[in-house]
């Protein structure tokens, strides 16, 4: 493949050089306002993610994580959402980028991949067109020349017969084949940092395991930190390195892979991965978590899980639980952390 | 509620005379063997038209040829991915859209036709949840009048049918006094759920068809309403055909299986045998496709390539074959027959590989998965 894959741009030189994170979020807040009312979407998240490092940010529909994505590409409506918090990829304060900066920093620093790819796609231009206009407008390259990388990026990400599929309109595609184009377009100018909000949700489970681990496969080739966004804990199993689980617009548990999802210490943790149907269980009940997410109109005071935890105490409803350590690198954010799981840790120490 | 207190539909509109349904379903006509619904070579093509004369130039082959049964009380999961034809099934099934050719027989009685059942006394039997639970909820309507319309069309007064609307929602978990006059936009998708499966309910339905009911929830609202399911199941004493693309779900859920491909059954049986021994190297495929929540058990290759072909031509002989790691001569030239159901215990498949007589150079065994094996080795090592 003729394609340069190593990352050499001056923006991120220096923290893929250094021990700087690529990315860092410090307690980022969202809110949608609008005359009736205002939605608190994200209420103080932080995380870093390191060169090659594979974020999985999994919660339910509302729990903001899909609204945290779009913040880091400034895709929010400028009017309505409010952000607070420091965000930094690279050398670049997000916030402060004006916007011809931002149009630069998204696509070759930044890029990012959608659930739907046939909405994310524009249906009167051809796929090479698509690639094309990408490389064109950040590498002021050839027509003809950004048609070859079009070409490459086609082949790179497994397209059968890219020659043919490069004329083709999005609409003639097949769902596996339109989110592989919107890989290759996201990927057409080696950005640093990817972000994925739900890429194989919409596809059948045969092609959605193709999805994985062709991004799994460009991820470690191409060096890029992915923030791989899901509700599906079984997806995040298959690709993430770290795990972190949003509720209500927290961060309620972070830690490696396997941490959270083999030894989960947050009590919504827990309650997903046995609502998660398995065919064993056949003739019992599932477990499941009772109740429903909370409105982000009006957000409980205390713990935004406590009405549906069933080791909620009177404290829970206080304030909110702050950052609990479990281990090197392993966060819960409950308040009963040491006497719910004292004799786990007990056993597994 | 109590199940003493439900009014059967047959005595709506009448002094209501209450009759208790469970022990002993006096609706029940053919006896227990006999299956609630049959199904013989339904067919659905969806006609293209195109050219300057707008003449027929192609078609879908949504449903073909697709022969089944549903016993009762049983759970009949379908499974298949997207433009397979299972919600062109359970439309078909509903008669929601005409048949291009085939038979529909509930509990005996042929459905339409001059001496068959009419689509009036079909609606009291069967009804069906979709997938979408806002789109099939009338948004002008408080949700207690969604529920109550059904019993209103077939002649229940309006006192009674509201009290079963109440009786209705409190036994899918709603507290009536609470959600019984609030519109659908005020609930959220599990609530909405809950209120489609009440709905359905309404006019004490023997079987239920799922279309897809707990794919759009978050995990734990659905499994929530899955336990719901279960507990209405028991309770109304329903069968269901639950359609899904979710093979977890399915297996949980489901007694007996079937598996769809591009509009034909490849694959049928009882769901231990299906997901312990599957025949059909589509059904492997898709249950290889199914990921490890373990982040340790990583799939290294795709257990299948491709998508699935365009329904508009699919491939002659076997529709499989062109993603069939095992396709030989034989599977191009003849498409390979499912075989002749006897009884709930029968596990047939539409695969030349099961029919020793194929010619098929695998004829009588099946080879191992490859992606399955590659797992082991994994483990092993």
């Amino acid at each position: 493949m003729a394609l340069q894959l190593s990352i050499s741009k001056p923006g991120v030189a220096a923290s893929s050089e250094t021990t700087t994170p690529l990315v860092a979020v410090e307690d980022l807040h969202v809110k949608f306002v609008s005359r009736h009312e205002t939605v608190q979407a994200v209420n103080g998240v932080s995380f870093d993610l390191r060169q090659g490092e594979v974020l999985c940010i999994i919660g339910e529909s509302g729990s903001g994580k899909s609204v945290t994505m779009r913040a880091l590409m400034r895709l929010l409506p400028k009017r309505r959402a409010q952000i607070t918090g420091r965000m930094r990829v690279g050398d670049y304060d997000i916030r402060a980028l004006s916007e011809s900066q931002l149009a630069k920093v998204r696509g070759s620093v930044v890029s990012m991949i959608f659930q739907e790819p046939m909405t994310a796609l524009d249906p009167v231009y051809t796929i090479g067109d698509q690639i094309a206009e990408t490389v064109i407008r950040h590498e002021h390259i050839s027509r003809r020349a950004a048609m070859d990388r079009a070409l490459e990026l086609l082949q790179l990400v497994k397209v059968p017969s890219p020659e043919r599929r490069l004329n083709a309109y999005p609409h003639e595609l097949s769902g596996g084949l339109r989110q592989r184009a919107m890989i290759a377009i996201a990927l057409s100018c080696r950005p640093s940092l990817l972000l994925a909000d739900e890429p194989t949700t919409a596809l059948d489970a045969t092609v959605q395991i193709q999805v994985l681990v062709l991004l799994r496969k460009l991820q470690a080739e191409f060096g890029m930190g992915l923030i791989f966004v899901t509700h599906d804990l079984s997806v995040a199993a298959q690709i993430a390195d770290k795990i972190a689980v949003m509720y209500a617009g927290r961060i309620i548990e972070y830690g490696s892979a396997r941490d959270v999802l083999m030894s989960p210490r947050h009590p919504y943790t827990i309650g997903m991965l046995a609502s998660t149907v398995h065919g064993e269980a056949r003739g019992k009940d599932i477990e499941a978590i009772p109740g429903s997410p909370p409105d982000l109109r009006s957000l409980p005071p205390g713990c935004s899980f406590a009405p549906r935890c069933k080791f909620a105490i009177a404290a829970c409803n206080a304030s909110v639980p702050p950052v609990g350590t479990v281990a090197p690198g392993h966060t819960s954010c409950c308040i009963r952390l040491d006497d719910l799981f004292v004799s786990d840790a007990v056993t597994a120490s | 509620m109590t199940p003493e207190s439900r009014t059967a539909p047959e005595a709506a509109g009448q002094p209501s005379r209450p009759v208790p349904v469970p022990p002993g379903d006096p609706r029940d006509r053919g006896g227990k063997a006999q299956p609630i619904l049959t199904a013989e070579n339904l067919r659905r093509y969806f006609p293209i038209h195109g050219g300057v004369l707008m003449r027929k130039i192609a078609a879908v082959k949504a449903v073909d040829d697709v022969s089944f049964t549903v016993l009762k009380g049983e759970t009949l999961g379908v499974v298949g991915e997207s433009g397979c034809g299972k919600s062109t099934l359970a439309r078909l099934l509903m008669c929601l859209m005409p048949l291009d050719a085939g038979k529909l027989v509930f509990d005996g009685d042929p459905i339409g036709g001059a001496s068959g059942l009419s689509l009036r006394e079909l609606r009291r039997n069967m009804q069906i949840v979709f997938q979408d639970s806002d789109a099939s909820l009338n948004p002008r309507l408080p949700i207690e009048d969604s529920i109550a319309y059904g019993p209103r069309v077939h002649g229940m007064p309006k006192g009674a049918a509201r009290k079963l609307a109440h009786d209705l929602l409190q036994r899918v978990g709603l507290r009536p006094e609470l959600f019984g006059t609030r519109y659908p936009h005020e609930l959220s998708g599990g609530q909405k759920q809950r209120v489609n499966i009440a709905r359905a309910l309404a006019l004490n339905p023997r079987l239920l068809i799922l279309d897809e009911a707990v794919s759009a929830l978050d995990k734990s609202v659905a499994a929530q309403v899955l336990n719901l399911l279960r507990y209405l199941k028991r309770h109304f004493n329903l069968t269901y055909v639950f359609i899904s693309h979710d093979l977890n779900v399915v297996q949980y859920i489901a007694d007996r299986v079937l598996v769809m491909y591009l509009g034909q059954i490849v694959e049928i049986g009882p769901a231990d045998a299906i997901y312990r021994q599957p025949k059909h190297p589509y059904t492997r495929a898709l249950l290889d496709s199914r990921l490890d929540p373990d982040p340790r058990e990583r799939v290294e290759t795709a257990p299948l390539s491709g998508d699935p072909p365009n329904p508009i031509n699919p491939p002659s002989g076997c529709r499989f074959r062109t993603r069939c790691p095992f396709a030989e001569e034989v599977c191009a030239q003849t498409p390979p027959e499912l075989g002749e159901w006897i009884d709930r215990a029968s596990h047939l498949t539409a695969c030349h590989m099961a029919n020793p007589a194929s010619g098929h150079s695998c004829a009588g065994k099946l080879p191992p998965s490859t992606a399955r094996l590659a797992r082991v080795e994994a483990v092993a090592s």
